[in-house]
């Protein structure tokens, strides 16, 4: 396969108000997985649009083989061999994996589809991959590790040069990761170029050869791999010293006592989770451990009362109260931040603000409104307090960057001022500055004496934040992990024990 | 940092700069294109903007167009509230007809007038309850559910009136039909009343902020404690009664119960004024302003229509054609455009 060196020269663009790049030198080698990294708004994403065509430049070249080349549509990308996978995989979920895979593009015969010679072409294109699956079955059938190899697969072509993936590796578990990988060296050895983008330091270390980093818009670091080691990096992306390893530890002394806030028992629901024991006391993390599938979003959604449980007692304060609905669970002082955002936790279209008091203003009622003066201060507070970077309150939340639509939702709970939180997965999809601060803000509201649940699939957050640790296997509490002798080795042994 | 919202709620500190500036944003381009409309009619027909006290009563082009869209803006209130919550209530129309038939029967029946009002009322509160709980409850999609009333309702209306066409005499609501309070005309008053309540509703409880967050994010909504079935059925108890409200007005117009024709297609209308407000059918927002400036569209140029002298074969393909250069001219690519060329000739 003919491969060729794609170089982005001087490339800037501007939004309204915003330098999202500025005079950006990037060159993608034949052969080497290039990682692209930086925090949420480094300008990664308008890159990876400009170089597949989706966005136009305000400046600077973009050079194949040395010889400059226009990309005014995703079309004139992908004729020069430019393909890309974004982070939310848009396919259709109801039409099958072949329809998807030669949508746009299906073989004709006598004017018609035809869909055995798209099948044919289906299995050709993720044989390139190494996927054998049945391609008439609908793409929405298969996990999403599969849904995102059929996505590379459609981006894949016969010329690809260079194949962009935006976080392929943010839905997956360790295992389909290792698979994913075990592709991407395939076609590397191939010649192709592969741009991943990802908040997986770990993965860079596993896979990439060469790293640019991004911040502001500008490239503020570029070198092979193993000539950036990890602190450096981080420093990097962040432009300051991350703290010490030995400084997130907690506090030794679990400052948890006197009566249980929360407590939960034989609280389960056929076939979503076996009956489990809870107890949180004020200054309280509860971390909840386990791989994928093993019940964490839905022992936070039991307790929250936001999926039905047909077995179990709860008590708040010791007195036995019924929570059947997310909305029984607020009276009771219950906070809950969901793991997908975009689904259930944000209204988008809504402003900064009305999400921000959107909880405490459902506590009071929707006779007893928020003042105008009373909503600005409070979202103004919190846009400072949690530093969520927005140009002012009334901005739709669905122009924020993923860290900061992350931090409107603690927001949101925080001003309704729980006792009680249940964060899932506060860290997903988010850059490192924020991962961060929101693994602060977790440890600080233990401080004031919040009983927190956190559901977390990164094991170094769990063990920095946790006052103790329930580990989650197969839909069931199989282990409870307290005091000074929570290691990481600790949970993975109790997840992996038989 | 004190994470203490109690604290947080006291003094309060500067205004939001940017909040009105963007509502007015907002309103620019339906106001843009009412001016337009009315601008061409100036043209058309001298003395468009005259107005003249008669016998205490005012005239004029201008109060014709608020008094004849007066039921229409009342039905486009409600809808603005039911799309906000990214639904839709395709019954007004036969609301309307039901409540015609309704308050003339009970007028025959020899109940008092305000008894009578309150009656009706009373029914087309039950009509959207109707519409709410097969939205809300059995999780019926709103065009399906609310359709089923609209080709029911009108049924039921033709039944009460017994195949007829019913009329009466009543002071009364003559009175708040095509009566005058002061100079203005009664039902003028009857819609800004119907508009002073639904801002209310909306903008002083947190009502509005619930209806627009359904809209928004249904599941999200339910996650963060608001009762969002409550909220979508009240969202279709305000349409019920609002077109309760214009079935009054139009059924005391003409002093009579017209099951057929009372406000038929009116919830097509009801829907454009909605969208010529520039709301989105996938809801999260309730543009109230911006609704009424819509219904002034639709009815300006009617009005406009009649007074150009245009045959009156015309006056759909007309009356398309406008709406369509409205809806342009708030589709995005072309207020860019717009937007692009204003710019150019300043600089």
């Amino acid at each position: 396969m003919q491969t060729a060196k794609v170089e982005l020269i001087g490339i800037s663009k501007n939004f309204p108000g915003v330098v999202a790049l500025d005079n950006v030198d990037i060159a993608f080698q034949p052969g080497e997985v290039h990682a692209l990294l930086g925090e949420n708004g480094a300008g990664k994403s308008t890159l990876i649009k400009i170089m597949t065509g989706a966005l136009s430049r305000d400046a600077g070249a973009v050079l194949i083989n040395g010889k400059p080349v226009e990309l005014d549509s995703p079309a004139a990308a992908q004729a020069v061999g430019i393909g890309a996978v974004y982070q939310e995989v848009n396919l259709i979920p109801s039409l099958s994996v072949a329809a998807n895979l030669t949508l746009e593009r299906q073989p004709r015969r006598f004017g018609f589809i035809s869909w055995r010679k798209a099948a044919e072409d289906a299995r050709v294109a993720l044989k390139r991959l190494d996927v054998s699956i049945d391609v008439e079955r609908p793409l929405g059938s298969y996990s999403l590790a599969i849904q995102h190899l059929v996505a590379i697969a459609r981006a894949l072509r016969e010329d690809t040069q260079v194949l962009v993936l935006d976080e392929p590796t943010a839905s997956l578990d360790a295992r389909e990761v290792e698979r994913l990988f075990a592709i991407l060296r395939d076609l590397k050895a191939r010649g192709l170029a592969i741009v991943f983008i990802t908040h997986f330091l770990d993965q860079v270390y596993q896979i990439a050869d060469r790293i640019t980093v991004l911040r502001n818009g500008r490239r503020v670091g570029a070198g092979p791999t193993s000539a950036l080691p990890q602190v450096e990096l981080v420093s990097l992306m962040l432009g300051h010293e991350l703290q010490a390893v030995e400084e997130r530890r907690p506090p030794a002394e679990a400052k948890a006592e006197g009566e249980p806030v929360l407590s939960v028992k034989e609280l389960g629901a056929k076939r979503v989770m076996a009956p489990f024991d809870l107890e949180l006391r004020a200054g309280d993390v509860l971390g909840l451990a386990g791989l994928l599938g093993s019940g964490r979003t839905e022992t936070a959604k039991l307790v929250f009362g936001a999926s039905a449980a047909d077995s179990g007692a709860i008590r708040v304060d010791g007195k036995p109260v019924s929570i059947r609905s997310p909305r029984q669970a607020i009276r009771l002082g219950i906070g809950f931040c969901p793991e997908d955002r975009k689904r259930e936790g944000l209204m988008l279209e809504l402003t900064v603000r009305e999400n921000i008091i959107l909880a405490l203003q459902t506590k009071r009622g929707w006779l007893r409104l928020l003042s105008a003066a009373e909503q600005e201060k409070i979202a103004s507070d919190m846009i400072r307090a949690l530093g969520i970077a927005t140009p002012d309150a009334d901005k739709p939340v669905g122009q924020l960057s993923g860290g900061n639509q992350q931090k409107v939702i603690l927001a949101r709970w925080l001003v309704s001022n729980p006792r009680v939180l249940i964060l899932d997965e506060p860290t997903r999809g988010i850059d490192v500055g924020a991962h961060a601060e929101i693994v602060a803000l977790i440890r600080r509201l233990c401080a004031e004496g919040m009983a927190l649940l956190v559901a977390s699939s990164e094991l170094d957050e769990i063990v920095a934040f946790s006052t103790r640790v329930a580990v989650l296997r197969d839909r069931r509490k199989v282990a409870e992990i307290s005091g000074a002798k929570i290691e990481r080795d600790d949970i993975v042994q109790a997840i992996a024990a038989p | 940092m004190r994470l203490d919202p109690p604290a947080a709620l006291q003094a309060p500190t500067r205004r939001p700069a940017a909040a009105p500036k963007f509502s007015e944003w907002r309103a620019f381009w339906p106001l843009l294109a009412l001016a337009l409309i009315l601008l061409v009619d100036a043209f058309i027909s001298p003395g468009f903007f005259t107005i003249r006290l008669v016998e205490g009563r005012l005239y004029g082009s201008l109060i014709d167009i608020l008094y004849r869209g007066a039921p229409t803006a009342v039905v486009a209130l409600g809808m603005a509230v039911v799309i906000g919550a990214r639904g839709i209530d395709l019954s007004v129309g036969a609301v309307i007809a039901i409540a015609g038939a309704v308050m003339t029967e009970l007028i025959h029946a020899g109940m008092s007038a305000p008894a009578v009002l309150l009656a009706t009322l009373l029914v087309s509160l039950i009509c959207g309850l109707w519409n709410g709980a097969l939205v809300a409850l059995l999780d019926i999609q709103p065009i399906i559910a609310t359709l089923i009333l609209m080709v029911a309702g009108r049924g039921v209306a033709q039944m009460i009136d017994a195949g007829t066409i019913v009329t009466f005499r009543s002071d009364f609501f003559s009175a708040i039909s095509t009566g005058r309070l002061g100079p203005a005309p009664s039902r003028i008053v009857v819609a800004a009343a119907v508009y002073a309540l639904t801002w209310a509703a909306m903008r002083r409880t947190a009502l509005g902020l619930f209806v627009e967050s359904v809209g928004a994010n249904a599941e999200a909504s339910r996650l963060t404690g608001i009762d969002a079935k409550f909220v979508t059925i009240s969202t279709y108890l305000i349409s019920g009664v609002a077109a309760g409200i214009a079935g009054v007005l139009i059924t005391s117009d003409i002093r009579g119960s017209d099951a057929n024709n009372a406000g038929l297609w009116m919830e097509l209308d009801a829907i454009l004024a909605v969208v010529l407000g520039g709301a989105s059918l996938n809801g999260g927002r309730v543009y109230i302003f911006n609704t009424l400036i819509g219904v002034l569209i639709i009815q300006s140029l009617t009005t406009s229509i009649l007074v150009s002298g245009l045959p009156p074969e015309y006056n759909l393909i007309v009356k398309a054609i406008v709406v369509f250069l409205c809806l342009l001219l708030q589709a995005r690519p072309v207020r860019q455009a717009v937007s692009g060329m204003i710019w150019a000739k300043r600089t």
